[in-house]
């Protein structure tokens, strides 16, 4: 097992074109903390973007940042608190879920799209990338996209490759809009509701012109006793004053609203933003369910009813289910499986024992997009050298 | 841009003209194929009226299973194919050529299905941007992207152009606003790529398509996103005495953390012409206008306003003024929604749509009025000044080639100007024919050639669209 550690995106652009030569396959490696996430591949060689660092440019008149691949998200976040911005994404640390400790880079939540539980309202890390560099399987600097927030020059190859897994190349730097933090940030808790009530709750909050920023679900028993239904609300003080007042009048009948401030606020934002619910049990398998808020509770019943012991919890206004399941036999992909067909979507074994992993569809079948997808592979990375099989068998 | 070649018509298909008709007429009812010559002059050019082509035929299906029939059969055939929504495109998007079938889906506009609890809406491709809107309002929801010509543009075309609009720097544009295609594919596949949930499994195809013009398949439906309105929303008027004082006044709104859902930028000329259109009360002496839209309940747009008002002061604002009524807001919107034909009203012009970094709005501002001084030439300008998103209208006489040349070299070197202090050639209006041969100003060959291979991925023998977007020379097919 070789490990290379390219210093810059032209070394990294030598060291893949010589790769290529060599038909090797590669894993690239960020900060190493969702390691164990996709199928299980063995590659002979590593690439470390680690030495690929650092912010390139922060504009905050302009809300716009960017970094070279390897830069940690802790530096990002850093230097636009500092101006008082963020991510508007809210990028997901998986360190809780995979029990793992190096410093998530920004190159990894391109490749893996993850975002946060303000995605319902501020879009998810594809939309707030602007321009991407990468090295495609060629060996070749290519880029797409730039430095402005409206930019319709030619493909959108930043949104191809976001969420591709490093399947097409390897991200050297990204560019992000960013936003101003909001001066005050809250959230409203109802108590009880079970799932399709929440859901039904979540859904007029939602469809009210009051914008909540996040909208989640935790059921009883995930650790708290009682069901805890929460909108977050974000911007300056006088607005969040009035759209409580307005919010309590229109969820009257699901409750009481009880506001949350502070850390309590905060840290429950965090919980759901990286699973930190469902860490424990280490060895449980967790997928990640896409699919319409208002189908959610009724395909988690119909996985809960086959499945013992399932755990779950609802973010994006309820269309985004977190399910822990026990690990043992296909971790429960069958009945996700059959469940998602029904409900519309997509899953994600997240976390998963490795041979599980090994032997079921970790991502969600292409089915009629297989073709398209294996043409798209080929198209940037013509020997498979990059993490070939991570998300899908061929690509 | 007369001097933006095309590919040379293929000789041998528009021998087998005959033929083709009678194979496109055996896919189609009667009614949806147009070969007669006085039927196909309106579709001989979209809004980019200086380049017309009649193509072979134009059909005008009503179904996907159609529109996968007559791609079916024109790939079989080897026949060019030009997609077409509603022909208002800016860059000669749906340009036909001579040896090509036109394919439109302006029939094909319905509103499919609405789900307000989960706030998505299914229509087809040939239903008008406003519509969607129109269809969802009474129950106080809006579809976002608001491009100018909303009230003609079809959802298709906003797809394959990645539409934005005055609202996008709250609401994103088309790309951020989209759950759902159901894509036709060169050979008459049919695929569904995303639904109506958030984000798709497996490559982002749903990013790669929308902006992609026509290139790598036909669109026939979509799953769009729709929000709930604010409560209210006000524009108001911010006269400013000279442009770059509109400029740091902008740079010092967001600075502040607050980004309203709208900032919109008018220099005198294009005050003047879009007063003149629409009598919205612009502030008639000054240097610079923004208009800037705030939303929420009173309360709220109270307290934003008092916000951005200390700002504009602290920049020198000479006129400030808020609309009072709907009426005023309609017509403050009319008159910037205008500005492109009002403006056509009293000269031809070349509307620019390049994005640059908004630091650099002082300097290009200055360098746009040197290089239209330069050329003897008059410029108006309008532009989405929260992000950067230029739209300077370069006014020349059409019946004088000389200043017709002019115009069209002043307007490539004001994209080049975008590119070069970091900008990009098109914001919002898409590449088409128009920037096709400056692509190389901002991508360079490798960029391009793999921009190029994720499109023969789709359409190895240039068939789909293939005057757009890519430089004729360099090409490659896979």
């Amino acid at each position: 097992m070789t490990l290379f550690t390219p210093t810059s995106e032209a070394e990294a652009a030598q060291l893949v074109a010589d790769l290529a030569l060599t038909g090797k396959p590669v894993t690239i490696q960020g900060g190493a903390t969702r390691a164990g996430f996709g199928r299980p591949i063995q590659t002979e060689a590593t690439i470390s973007t680690k030495a690929i660092s650092g912010i390139t440019l922060h504009e905050p008149a302009e809300l716009v940042i960017a970094a070279r691949g390897g830069t940690t998200v802790a530096e990002i976040e850093a230097v636009l608190a500092a101006k008082n911005q963020m991510l508007p994404f809210e990028p997901m640390d998986h360190r809780a879920l995979f029990g793992t400790s190096g410093e998530p880079t920004i190159g990894g939540v391109v490749a893996g799209n993850h975002s946060g539980p303000r995605r319902i309202q501020a879009g998810a890390c594809r939309d707030s990338l602007i321009g991407v560099r990468l090295v495609n399987g060629r060996g070749e600097a290519i880029k797409s996209g730039g430095r402005v927030m409206k930019n319709v020059t030619g493909l959108d190859l930043a949104k191809l490759v976001t969420g591709s897994w490093g399947t097409l190349g390897l991200l050297t730097e990204v560019t992000f809009k960013v936003l101003p933090r909001p001066e005050r940030s809250l959230t409203l808790l109802i108590k009880n509701l079970d799932d399709a009530r929440a859901a039904a709750a979540l859904s007029a909050a939602l469809g009210s012109p009051f914008e909540p920023t996040a909208a989640a679900h935790l059921p009883a028993g995930l650790s708290r006793p009682v069901a805890r239904t929460i909108l977050r609300l974000e911007g300056f003080s006088v607005s969040l004053e009035y759209r409580i007042a307005q919010l309590r009048a229109l969820l009257a009948g699901y409750g009481e609203i009880i506001v949350l401030e502070g850390e309590d606020s905060s840290g429950l934002w965090r919980g759901i933003r990286d699973v930190e619910f469902l860490a424990a049990p280490e060895d449980a398998a967790i997928w990640r369910i896409s699919t319409a808020p208002t189908r959610a509770p009724g395909m988690v019943a119909g996985i809960a009813a086959a499945v013992p012991r399932a755990r779950w919890f609802y973010d994006w206004g309820g269309g985004l289910v977190w399910l822990a399941v026990p690990p043992g036999g296909d971790a429960a992909a069958t009945t996700v499986r059959a469940a998602v067909a029904t409900a519309g979507g997509h899953a994600t074994l997240v976390r998963g024992p490795r041979e599980v992993r090994a032997s079921i569809d970790v991502f969600q079948p292409l089915g009629a997009l297989a073709a398209v997808t294996g043409g798209i592979k080929t198209s940037f990375d013509p020997g498979r050298i990059f993490e070939p099989g991570r998300m899908y068998a061929g690509v | 841009m007369s001097a933006i070649a095309f590919p040379a018509p293929d000789l041998s298909i528009i021998r087998r003209r005959p033929e083709i008709l009678a194979g496109l007429a055996a896919l189609v009812p009667a009614e949806a194929l147009i070969t007669a010559e006085d039927e196909l002059r309106p579709y001989e050019s979209d809004a980019l009226t200086a380049f017309r082509k009649m193509p072979l035929a134009v059909v005008l299906p009503s179904t996907t299973e159609e529109v996968a029939a007559v791609l079916k059969f024109c790939s079989q055939a080897g026949v060019p194919v030009v997609p077409r929504g509603a022909g208002t495109s800016l860059v000669g998007g749906s340009t036909p050529q001579e040896d090509a079938v036109v394919i439109g889906v302006a029939k094909m506009s319905r509103i499919l299905d609405i789900d307000y609890a989960n706030r998505t809406a299914r229509v087809q491709a040939g239903v008008t941007n406003l519509a969607i809107t129109g269809a969802v309002q009474a129950e106080g929801f809006f579809y976002a992207p608001d491009p100018s010509s909303q009230l003609a543009c079809s959802i298709g075309g906003n797809i394959a152009m990645n539409s934005g609009g005055a609202h996008c720097l709250k609401y994103g544009v088309t790309t951020n606003n989209i759950l759902g295609l159901k894509l036709v594919l060169l050979n008459g596949d049919v695929v569904e790529i995303g639904g109506d949930h958030l984000d798709m499994p497996g490559f982002d195809m749903l990013g790669l398509l929308i902006g992609s013009e026509g290139q790598l398949g036909i669109v026939t439906e979509a799953t769009v996103r729709i929000l709930r309105s604010a409560e209210g929303a006000r524009p108001v008027l911010f006269g400013f005495p000279k442009p770059e004082l509109a400029g740091e006044a902008v740079a010092a709104i967001i600075g502040a953390g607050i980004i309203p859902v709208a900032m919109e930028y008018m220099d005198k000329m294009a005050i003047a012409i879009c007063e003149d259109f629409a009598k919205a009360g612009y502030p008639m002496d000054a240097e610079a206008l923004l208009i800037i839209e705030v939303e929420g309940s009173e309360q709220e747009m109270d307290d934003q306003l008092v916000r951005i008002i200390e700002i504009a002061k602290r920049h020198g604002v000479t006129t400030v003024r808020e609309s009072k009524s709907a009426m005023e807001t309609a017509a403050i919107w009319k008159g910037r929604k205008s500005a492109f034909g009002a403006t056509g009203k009293i000269a031809d012009y070349i509307c620019m749509d390049g994005t640059i970094p908004t630091g650099q709005l002082p300097y290009v501002l200055k360098r746009i009025d040197e290089l239209v001084t330069h050329y003897g030439l008059r410029v108006a300008n309008v532009f989405h000044a929260g992000d950067g998103n230029l739209h300077p209208l370069v006014l020349y006489d059409i019946s004088d080639p000389v200043e017709r040349q002019k115009a069209e070299d002043c307007g490539l070197d004001i994209l080049r100007l975008c590119v070069e202090v970091g900008g990009c050639l098109t914001g919002e209006h898409g590449v088409g024919v128009e920037k096709r041969d400056l692509m190389t100003v901002q991508f360079n060959k490798a960029d391009l050639d793999q921009q190029m291979r994720v499109r023969a991925v789709f359409d190895p023998a240039w068939l789909l669209n293939p005057a757009k977007v890519f430089p004729l020379e360099g090409r490659i097919a896979a």
